[in-house]
């Protein structure tokens, strides 16, 4: 009988704590939710603007219609440190997904924003969701500045042949 | 039902349960909501760091405060084979000593760096005991950061105290011993031959150390020491025993006289005589060991000279003050007036005035010499008596109210007492045999009175037996109201002695979380996979190995050979938090490697036998870690199996992997 009362007694104990716990974070990812969706364009198709832009601080990316060579020299150089041991410039999937192509693929935010954002997108971003259940390794945050991941970026553009 | 009153309900039957289970000894210190305040929920931080030395472990710990958990081991003087520390190529350096690579020592005493006599959070110094040196450890980092032997000293015990600015830091030596030109001496020659000194060690602004002088004191055994503050700022404290300079069988014949000595050091008129020139150059050899964050390793450099002050020629350096029974803790309150004595075997507590001190000097109230150095008069220098307090004082740390709070290791117990009266106010039984004890800040101008820790030599029954070597232990005691409350204990790595603790958000908010690969200045570098490869030089053979989830590159290494040396030069290309690699290779005769995002470090491997060999990581770093694994081929002495590397290349057919570039 004793035991009981104390087990008993322990899971109330715990279970007082721990649920207040959860709650608390379950409030806190609102507010960031809701912060994120406040910082992008209110209209009508919102949502799938959303899904096409990702999450994070890249709403609207300015992209040339020509190549920034210098930009993308740069990004290069990022590439080499950081990307080039699991993304392949080719088609092919070597830990994450090759290169070619993924400019036409995905918008510039949404690269940016994964990029930048990586634990985030992982943990909301449905297309980022579906991507690590295909490659089962979670992109790693590789500590890329804002202006990493825009070289970056026009380095996959040169990569998809824009001159 | 509220959650208020759910929860209180369960402290209660949580406490009930406590009583009803050990109705005897122990349990009977605890009282109700003891499980309340030393809970620290899931997910939740504590409200101090607790810096625990190890002892004979010759590493520190922190623990979080009032939890008791542990979240990190420091190696500092030994090797840690977990963490690669005096393995890895990088780290040797850091146990480098005159003696030559010493992979183990005894660190009794950590200090926290303060600023106008408060704890700063900038690092946490240690000692170690046995070949003298002391580290300093950077807590951006919580890794050992520098090390500096001490020449001229033997048993280094009354170190790494500090001055209240962190001016310096003090080493003093346990044991005398012959200095100099000639010191094979027979040993029954202690009274002629042998020496004590006392160094103080410079510390600059990123932390660097250097001896900046030693004091050439008498042969006695120099025990703890702790600095002055506010207005005896300028002054060092240090307890003696064997006054009576036996040089056998001190149990008892280093227990021979009344009374032992405080040895006060006026270190502001030291530095004078330095200035003056009156420091004597002696030639000497001791190491200087510092680790570099760029390029994530250590160098060590011999160093000749130190500058040696003799207080028995320089009249006002140095004085004594008797001090009853083999003094041990010298303790100085936070408004540094007061400086307690704990002699291991009086039954009393003497409390000096730092004021009463100054008068008696200034008077030549002195009893007489010994070895030129001036004996103040007991009654000169003395505040007043704690009588009766316990069995065998030890140590004091001081809660800033004007309380002082003392350990007595026979009679197993923290005893609060009032400073300015000497009442004894409380007493509570620590289980078993309490050495030091800490409050946060409990030797600054600032504590922050909340807990007493006592950390404990003997545990016998206090948890689960195993076998005939037991944990040591840390108790908590809530200090926030008038009594002393035991809310914890929980045991300690290696055998504690002094520890400290500080408020976490001095240290939490500087935690480095990675470093940069693009400022890792190892020459041994690869930032990114296409600057992985292997170079031959001579019999030397570099890998220079990059490591990401969840694979390393080159994997495939062949054209090595018997008698080759092969230095994995490992980069962790990773940059973020919490994703160390760890690399390991069969037959290695050191350890494994740890490596941080953003870090290389360097394996040396010297196979014996042909064939081929795997390598993996250590450290499950995602679902793909199994996955994480690679082959070397070790061929005969004099093979012409080409030396290649290699990633992701399929098998040719039967034949064998042709060379790749």
């Amino acid at each position: 009988m004793k035991k009981w009362i104390i087990i008993a007694g322990m899971t109330i104990f715990l279970f007082a704590c721990g649920g207040n716990d959860a709650a608390n974070k379950e409030e806190s990812k609102t507010e960031g939710s809701t912060s994120a969706e406040a910082a992008a364009p209110a209209s009508a198709d919102k949502a799938a603007a959303d899904a096409k832009r990702g999450i994070g601080k890249f709403t609207k990316v300015e992209v040339g219609a020509t190549l920034d060579a210098a930009m993308a020299e740069s990004g290069t150089k990022v590439y080499d440190v950081k990307c080039g041991s699991c993304h392949k410039l080719t088609e092919e999937r070597l830990v994450g997904p090759g290169w070619k192509g993924v400019t036409s693929r995905r918008t510039p935010e949404w690269v940016m924003n994964f990029a930048t954002n990586v634990d985030e997108m992982l943990a909301k971003d449905p297309e980022a969701q579906a991507q690590l259940e295909i490659c089962l390794v979670r992109m790693p945050n590789q500590n890329l500045t804002d202006d990493d991941a825009r070289h970056v970026y026009e380095f996959m553009r040169k990569n998809d042949g824009v001159k | 039902m509220t959650k208020k009153s759910i929860l209180s309900l369960a402290v209660v039957v949580i406490a009930l349960s406590y009583t009803a289970c050990k109705p005897k000894d122990a349990s009977t210190a605890v009282s109700g909501d003891a499980a309340v305040k030393a809970y620290v929920a899931p997910g939740k931080y504590d409200e101090f760091y607790n810096f625990v030395s190890g002892g004979f472990s010759g590493q520190m710990s922190v623990y979080g405060l009032p939890s008791g958990r542990l979240f990190r081991v420091i190696p500092v003087f030994s090797v840690d084979p977990e963490k690669g520390y005096g393995y890895s190529e990088e780290s040797k350096p850091m146990l480098n000593t005159s003696h030559g690579f010493v992979p183990w020592d005894d660190l009794h005493h950590t200090e926290l760096s303060q600023t106008n006599g408060e704890i700063d959070g900038r690092w946490v110094f240690g000692n170690a005991n046995n070949t003298p040196r002391v580290a300093r450890i950077d807590l951006k980092t919580f890794r050992t950061a520098e090390i500096i032997e001490l020449p001229n000293s033997a048993g280094n015990h009354s170190s790494p105290f500090i001055t209240e600015n962190t001016e310096y830091v003090i080493a003093g030596t346990r044991f005398s011993v012959p200095m100099g030109d000639n010191t094979d001496v027979a040993i029954d020659t202690y009274k002629k031959n042998f020496k004590g000194t006392v160094s103080f060690i410079s510390v600059g602004k990123a932390g660097e150390m250097d001896i900046a002088f030693q004091l050439m004191l008498p042969g006695v055994n120099f025990d703890l020491s702790h600095a002055g503050k506010g207005p005896s700022h300028g002054w060092f404290f240090f307890s003696c025993y064997n006054t009576e300079q036996a040089n056998t069988l001190l149990e008892v014949n280093a227990s021979q006289r009344d009374k032992d000595f405080i040895m006060a050091v006026n270190w502001k008129k030291a530095e004078e005589y330095l200035k003056a020139g009156k420091g004597v150059k002696k030639q000497v050899k001791y190491v200087h060991n510092v680790w570099d964050e760029a390029t994530h390793s250590a160098k060590s450099t011999v160093r000749t000279e130190v500058t040696v002050l003799d207080p028995a020629i320089l009249k006002d350096i140095c004085y004594f003050i008797p001090c009853p029974k083999s003094p041990h803790g010298c303790d100085v309150d936070p408004t540094g007036e007061y400086i307690v004595g704990s002699g291991k075997l009086a039954a009393l507590i003497p409390v000096f005035s730092f004021t009463k001190m100054q008068k008696a000097i200034a008077d030549k109230a002195f009893e007489g010499d010994f070895e030129g150095i001036p004996v103040i008069k007991y009654e000169a220098a003395l505040h007043g008596e704690v009588k009766k307090p316990g069995l065998g004082p030890l140590h004091t740390e001081f809660d800033g109210k004007g309380n002082a709070y003392t350990t007595f290791f026979v009679s197993s117990e923290i005893v609060k007492w009032n400073i300015k009266d000497l009442k004894v106010l409380d007493r509570a039984p620590t289980f078993y045999s309490v050495g030091h004890l800490c409050i946060p800040g409990g030797d600054s101008k600032k504590p922050s009175p909340k807990y007493v820790i006592a950390y404990n030599k003997i545990t016998k029954d206090r948890y689960l037996p195993t076998g005939p070597e037991l944990a040591q232990s840390a108790q908590i005691y809530d200090i926030s109201g008038d009594k002393m409350q035991l809310i914890l204990d929980f045991p300690t790595i290696g055998e504690p002695h002094y520890a400290q603790a500080a408020p976490a958000e001095l240290i939490s908010k500087n935690s480095t979380k990675i470093f940069k690969i693009e400022e890792n200045k190892n020459p041994y570098v690869a930032k990114g996979e296409k600057e992985a490869k292997v170079v031959r030089e001579g019999n030397k053979v570099h890998v220079y190995m990059t490591s990401i989830r969840s694979h390393f590159s080159p994997d495939n290494i062949e054209g090595v050979k018997i008698g080759d040396e092969v230095y994995f030069h490992v980069t962790n290309l990773e940059q973020d938090w919490d994703v160390p690699h760890g690399f390991a290779v069969k037959g290695a005769n050191n350890a494994e490697l740890l490596i941080m995002p953003g870090e290389t470090q360097t394996l040396k491997w010297v196979p014996e036998k042909v064939g081929v060999y795997p390598m993996y990581c250590t450290d499950f770093c995602s679902a793909l870690h199994q996955e994480m694994q690679g082959y070397i081929r070790v061929s005969p002495a004099g093979s012409n199996v080409p030396l290649t590397f290699s990633l992701g290349k399929l098998p040719a057919p039967e034949a064998a992997a042709p060379p790749t570039k």
